[in-house]
């Protein structure tokens, strides 16, 4: 469980960051009116759909922050025999990059008010995205071809499942994608559109970076990081 | 005594008026509503529903506890089927859809000073997914093989093999699947609560304004966003286990002489992600009960919160500590002993907030205007029920004491104590104190009291004798106990007059229930603040609050909510909107 738990640190380190910004030590049944020292303290700038955004991706965080708690408990008991994976998954990943990548060139663009380099981005996003699905599809038939089957080891069990469930994601999003891509070709108001590219954009770098870990998890590298970190610490 | 500036001297930090949807036929009014406030209806009328279930099938436990083998049609596995809904619908589909689907829903916008939640539309899926879970809980008791009979914990492996009522039938596989429905609903509704209580805040609605109920439901929205993940990731693993024949929790079983295809899964794995979810629940449901709870005291005392502070550090700090006790539910699991001492450590330990919380109500109470209406009288049986079921959590909390302890009814008293009856007694009088604003007419008084005295008491009469029950060594989960050495006639008697006291208060509900529809329109007319509070709610242009809540300009808030009795004011109350420099409230020390 301490991978989680070191997830929830870093939340709680955030939340506390956060709390001491906000004069928790205001003693208010001293305090009327509206004294000027409270503006700033009401809310932030930042657009509420962010903040909204940001509150789900800490939860998808922890989500698969407690598949990785889980994989690690799991990990050490001795049926497990760790898969070879499909080197697909390079070539995947480049790709998720690139969709990466293309959303952040549409976001600058939706800043310079660049509608044409926005449209660009967007459908290169929504191309790279869908073909990284496909990828991950078919790295689960090579692996499935080759007798790694769903239920025959842990290893491959929780290889399913945590691709599968980054996959899941990967899909929600392109539901949002879908429909910022809508606003792009009929004319959306700009500013909107510029949050919308922004939203997306956001997310999409999320799931990269939750990728890049999963990846690291399932390779065995993130395994051998923690043990060198162990023998460091005794 | 900080400087007070009036108001016109601040530059105006404009709060931009949200895009309200507006409802265009009666459809989108009340059914596919986006307004909170009638999603907060349907989530509690929902949740009430399912309640009823659950309140029929505790009855069928204590005929079987209480008279048993005077009816057949209660097998045991009937009976593991009983209890596993029971616990279910309670904890998760009635405590944590009620105070956060329901009250949440309600109260934040109001009380923060906001037209609506800021996402409604999700706010609008969230409900119909909880819907949704509800139906698909409701189908497992039409299942071939029925409901499941795993325990509300469905530990594994016996919550998937064929000895457990619906292990190998439809039964586990619809608990699951209703229980992912739910956790994906509630992400849709908690995100609206944490993000509008963060961006809907009203001008001069600061964080230290903000009415306890609020910080109470903000927090342990934010922990359930946090906690219920790990419950969706057993669910999850579990399906899989059960469906597809995976090994995520199964060890190797050999079950009635044939080797299952599992291999080698981690049963207390599953018991980590459970607890993990699990404890942080406890205060899902507390943390709502203890912020309103505040508030009823707060009002119908007439005296400003003892501790405004003191109580906001203690929510945060009993939100953090609660993630990390979670093992104390599994000292019987064979753990390392120091992981043990751990876990009864940080357990104690987070009695000291909850303790702060309790001597703040009782100095908020002292030297109050005490009115005894009947919020007050449900407020004031939450804190003596709180005191005692977290007394008897001192016991559990430690190893050696839990560990004799942990198979026996003291465990079913003390957390039906802690987290049963105290939560409810707090909606109840949360119900009583917002029904007024919710319907514009007051709950009757007289079957209010009536349903207040059978509730109290006879919560005291069933629980209280189960503690005694569990110290004789009466252990818990079994359907039938008459050949036991333990069942002593007294402890047989003991168990009939439960099983008898339980009826009754189950009679009570159906009377509170009769005069929640019968006040709809018989009810003595409220008016807008019946109870001469100060939060934002009570000060809406009309009541029930029309859509959009406020009229046409959202409130400025001045001062906190708690301006009660203030020397030199006219009145006892301030409302949190009204401008002016009266002398300040006495300072709580």
């Amino acid at each position: 469980m301490s991978v989680i738990l070191v997830f929830l640190l870093v939340i709680a380190g955030f939340a506390g960051w956060w709390l001491s910004h906000q004069r928790l030590t205001a003693k208010p049944w001293l305090e009327q009116g509206l004294a000027g020292d409270f503006v700033g303290f009401d809310r932030s700038a930042l657009p509420t759909a962010k903040i909204g955004l940001g509150v789900f991706l800490a939860v998808v965080g922890c989500l698969f922050s407690l598949f990785t708690s889980a994989y690690f408990m799991r990990m050490g008991l001795p049926d497990w025999q760790p898969l070879p994976l499909p080197r697909l998954l390079w070539l995947n990943t480049g790709v998720l990059v690139l969709s990466s990548v293309a959303l952040q060139c549409a976001v600058v663009a939706a800043r310079k008010g660049q509608i044409d380099n926005v449209r660009l981005g967007l459908a290169t996003a929504g191309l790279t995205t869908l073909a990284f699905l496909v990828g991950q599809l078919m790295a689960w038939r090579q692996l499935t071809a080759d007798g790694y089957l769903l239920a025959s080891n842990p290893a491959n069990s929780f290889f399913y499942l945590i691709t599968g469930m980054h996959g899941l994601h990967i899909l929600g999003g392109l539901i949002g994608l879908g429909r910022t891509s809508t606003g792009a070709w009929s004319g959306a108001r700009p500013e909107r559109l510029r949050l919308s590219v922004e939203l997306c954009a956001m997310y999409w770098h999320f799931l990269l970076f939750v990728w890049l870990c999963i990846f690291a998890l399932l390779a065995g590298w993130a395994a051998t990081f923690i043990d060198i970190c162990r023998q460091l610490l005794t | 005594m900080v400087d007070v500036t009036p108001a016109d001297a601040v530059p105006p930090a404009e709060v931009g008026e949200v895009e309200l949807y507006h409802p265009h036929s009666w459809w989108t009014k009340y059914v596919f509503s986006q307004d909170a406030k009638v999603i907060a209806v349907q989530y509690a009328a929902t949740a009430t529903a399912i309640g009823l279930v659950a309140l029929v099938l505790s009855w069928l436990m204590r005929l079987q506890l209480g008279f048993p083998g005077t009816f057949d049609f209660i097998t045991p596995e009937a009976y593991y089927q009983f209890i596993t809904v029971h616990g279910m619908i309670m904890v998760i589909y009635l405590l944590t859809a009620l105070f956060l689907g329901g009250f949440g829903n309600y109260l934040i916008p109001l009380m923060v000073g906001a037209r609506d939640m800021v996402f409604p539309y999700v706010n609008m899926l969230s409900y119909w997914i909880y819907l949704l879970a509800v139906l698909v809980l409701v189908s497992s008791f039409f299942a071939p093989g029925g409901p499941t009979g795993a325990g509300w914990t469905l530990y594994p492996p016996q919550a998937i093999m064929s000895g457990t009522p619906g292990g190998q039938d439809w039964g586990i596989i619809l608990m699951l699947s209703s229980l992912i429905l739910f956790i994906v609903g509630f992400t849709m509704g908690g995100l609206n609560y944490v993000v509008t209580v963060l961006q809907g805040r009203t001008r001069g609605m600061t964080l230290m304004r903000l009415p306890l109920t609020v910080w109470g439901i903000f927090t342990a929205t934010v922990m359930a966003l946090l906690a219920f993940p790990a419950l969706f990731v057993a669910c999850v693993m579990m399906l899989l286990d059960r469906v597809l024949g995976t090994s995520f929790f199964m060890p190797a079983i050999v079950e009635m002489g044939t080797q299952l295809q599992h291999n080698g899964g981690s049963p207390i794995l599953f018991q980590h992600l459970f607890w993990f979810f699990g404890h942080p629940e406890v205060y899902i449901v507390a943390l709502p009960a203890f912020g309103i709870v505040s508030d009823l005291i707060s009002t119908h005392a007439r005296k400003n919160i003892f501790g405004y502070r003191m109580m906001v550090w203690a929510i945060i700090a009993i939100g953090a500590l609660s993630f990390v006790v979670w093992a104390h539910h599994m000292y019987v699991s064979g753990m390392n002993p120091y992981f043990g001492f751990f876990f009864a450590t940080t357990t104690l330990i987070i009695a000291v907030p909850t303790a702060i919380k309790v001597y703040n109500w009782v100095l908020t109470l002292w030297r109050g205007d005490i009115h005894l209406t009947i919020p007050m009288l449900f407020a004031l049986a939450f804190i003596v029920t709180f005191v005692n079921g977290g007394l008897t959590g001192l016991f559990l909390g430690n190893v050696v004491v839990d560990v004799p302890l942990s198979d026996t009814m003291f465990v079913v008293a003390h957390f039906h104590m802690v987290m049963g009856v105290a939560p409810i007694l707090v909606i109840f009088g949360a119900i009583y104190h917002w029904y007024p604003k919710v319907t514009g007419r007051m709950l009757d008084e007289t079957l209010g009291r009536f349903h207040f005295w059978v509730t109290f008491v006879g919560a005291y009469l069933i629980f209280f004798p189960m503690h005694y029950l569990g110290l004789m060594g009466v252990p818990r989960r079994y359907a039938e106990l008459t050949d036991m050495t333990i069942m002593t006639d007294s402890a047989r008697h003991l168990n009939s007059f439960i099983s008898i006291m339980a009826f009754i208060v189950g009679f009570a509900q159906m009377v509170f229930l009769f005069n929640l529809i019968w006040s709809i329109r018989h009810g003595r007319e409220a008016g807008g603040n019946p109870w001469r509070a100060t939060t934002l709610e009570w000060q809406t242009p009309q009541t029930p609050p029309a859509h959009g809540n406020f009229g046409k300009e959202l409130p400025i808030v001045y001062r906190w909510a708690y301006d009660y009795s203030v020397p030199g004011a006219k009145e006892d109350f301030i409302p949190q909107n009204v401008p002016g420099d009266f002398a300040p409230s006495r300072e709580p020390a």
